[in-house]
């Protein structure tokens, strides 16, 4: 079937895309955005976490056919032409990247929990992310990182 | 695999009428992963999340069977406090984000999240086909392991529930807060006015199920009328009364010994949160 979606802002297009497959594939195997990571393909891990009509979801468990018509903002639809979001620099900055297959999901987590709560608890922290796995920085990192973009913005 | 894209529910009753075999996917967070590891391949999906008649609430309650979990706890927390507890333990914020009431009853899993939470609180899950409407009360609506009492044509179409009448309070077992499957849990509702107990287990039986038995005792051991602090003993004896009800298995999440242990401490604690609750709302009438 053929899916239509907007995608960063911009009206795509993907052909043969079979009916059981998920808007994660479609980005990154159809549409050419590997941004969003595929591993656990179960929603456990929140690497492929994208927007959807603004509400973060995991790409993995979204039907492509679900996404037809609607906006999907990934990892890539952050930066602005060659300046980083906020977030992204927070995560450079305070070495909150280590491997990087986690980055993307969290990234995306972390902005939409900023963008609804702008100066968030610890807790608050913890609990948004609680959705995204990361194995190498044991999220201490991670958290110095959200507070940092918390206190720029 | 054909992919299903009605547009009102009058099209998915069509739709569902005519291709029982089609299998209704909302947020997907059930479904996909089947798709995903190829545990399943319908012959068609039926996307619900285009219905606008299952995104909505309407005062009564009655809840669209589309309605994610994050709005419940948002929008329905104050009014069903059981239910926004459940919901807050599901997944995580971007299962939330997707995952809905309807799911959970269409998967019919036996460690649903929120199935303790619509056993204890009476509710009624509104289900329809081209056929008509029918009402099933929760009690009557788990059949067994992944099974409940849809016929092939039936489409869940909404949770009728009533606003807490008095306190309710739910609690689940697992290895982490997040992205936990329950290894048992338990929903408790208190009804003062009417000098009633619901009370139910999830993840400790084939299906998920009211503990009767349990019910009764407390509803006449408590004195709802002046109510003072709890002895041990009630709390004691009706955790264990909670703990019969329940007949778990041994498997990779727990043995059948822990889960019957853990209900009974779940139901004494949790007695205690909604008891307290009650006496504290007196302290502050008077």
């Amino acid at each position: 079937m053929r899916v239509n979606v907007t995608v960063n802002g911009e009206q795509r297009q993907a052909d043969d895309v079979w009916e059981g497959e998920s808007l994660l594939f479609v980005l990154r195997e159809r549409l050419g955005l590997p941004g969003s990571k595929n591993a656990c393909e179960q929603g456990e891990c929140g690497s492929c976490t994208v927007y959807l009509d603004d509400v973060p979801v995991c790409a993995c468990l979204v039907a492509a056919g679900q996404a037809q018509d609607r906006e999907v903002r990934t990892v890539e639809g952050l930066a602005e032409g060659d300046r980083l979001d906020p977030v992204q620099e927070a995560f450079v900055e305070a070495g909150a990247v280590q491997c990087g297959f986690c980055t993307p999901g969290l990234v995306v987590q972390a902005h939409d929990l900023l963008d609804r709560v702008p100066n968030p608890s610890d807790p608050e922290i913890r609990e948004a992310l609680a959705g995204n796995l990361c194995r190498c920085t044991g999220y201490e990192k991670v958290l110095d990182a959200v507070r940092l973009a918390a206190s720029r913005r | 695999m054909d992919f299903l894209r009605p547009e009102t529910l009058a099209e998915a009753l069509e739709l569902k009428a005519s291709r029982p075999d089609a299998l209704p996917i909302a947020g997907g967070t059930d479904v996909m992963v089947e798709l995903n590891f190829d545990h399943r391949r319908p012959s068609a999906l039926l996307d619900l999340t285009r219905v606008p008649e299952l995104q909505r609430w309407e005062e009564g309650l009655r809840i669209g069977a589309g309605v994610p979990y994050a709005r419940i706890i948002d929008e329905l927390g104050a009014r069903l406090p059981g239910l926004a507890m459940a919901s807050r333990t599901v997944g995580s914020p971007q299962i939330r984000n997707r995952g809905t009431v309807g799911g959970n009853l269409g998967a019919a899993s036996p460690a649903g999240d929120t199935h303790p939470v619509l056993l204890a609180s009476d509710a009624v899950i509104e289900v329809a086909s081209v056929r008509g409407t029918r009402m099933i009360p929760a009690a009557e609506f788990y059949l067994g392991v992944k099974r409940n009492a849809l016929e092939q044509d039936e489409l869940i179409v909404a949770v009728h529930l009533t606003p807490a009448r008095g306190p309710q309070q739910f609690s689940k077992v697992g290895t982490r807060n997040a992205m936990v499957i329950a290894v048992c849990s338990f929903a408790i509702s208190l009804f003062p006015r009417e000098n009633r107990v619901g009370a139910a287990v999830g993840s400790a039986a084939p299906t998920p199920r009211r503990a009767p038995e349990a019910e009764r005792f407390l509803a006449s051991a408590l004195d709802f009328r002046d109510p003072k602090p709890l002895p041990d003993s009630v709390k004691r004896e009706f955790g264990e009364l909670v703990s019969r009800a329940a007949s778990p298995i041994d498997d990779v999440r727990g043995s059948a010994a822990y889960r019957k242990h853990a209900l009974a401490v779940m139901a004494r604690r949790t007695l205690g949160w909604a008891w307290q609750e009650l006496l504290d709302g007196e302290r502050a009438c008077a």
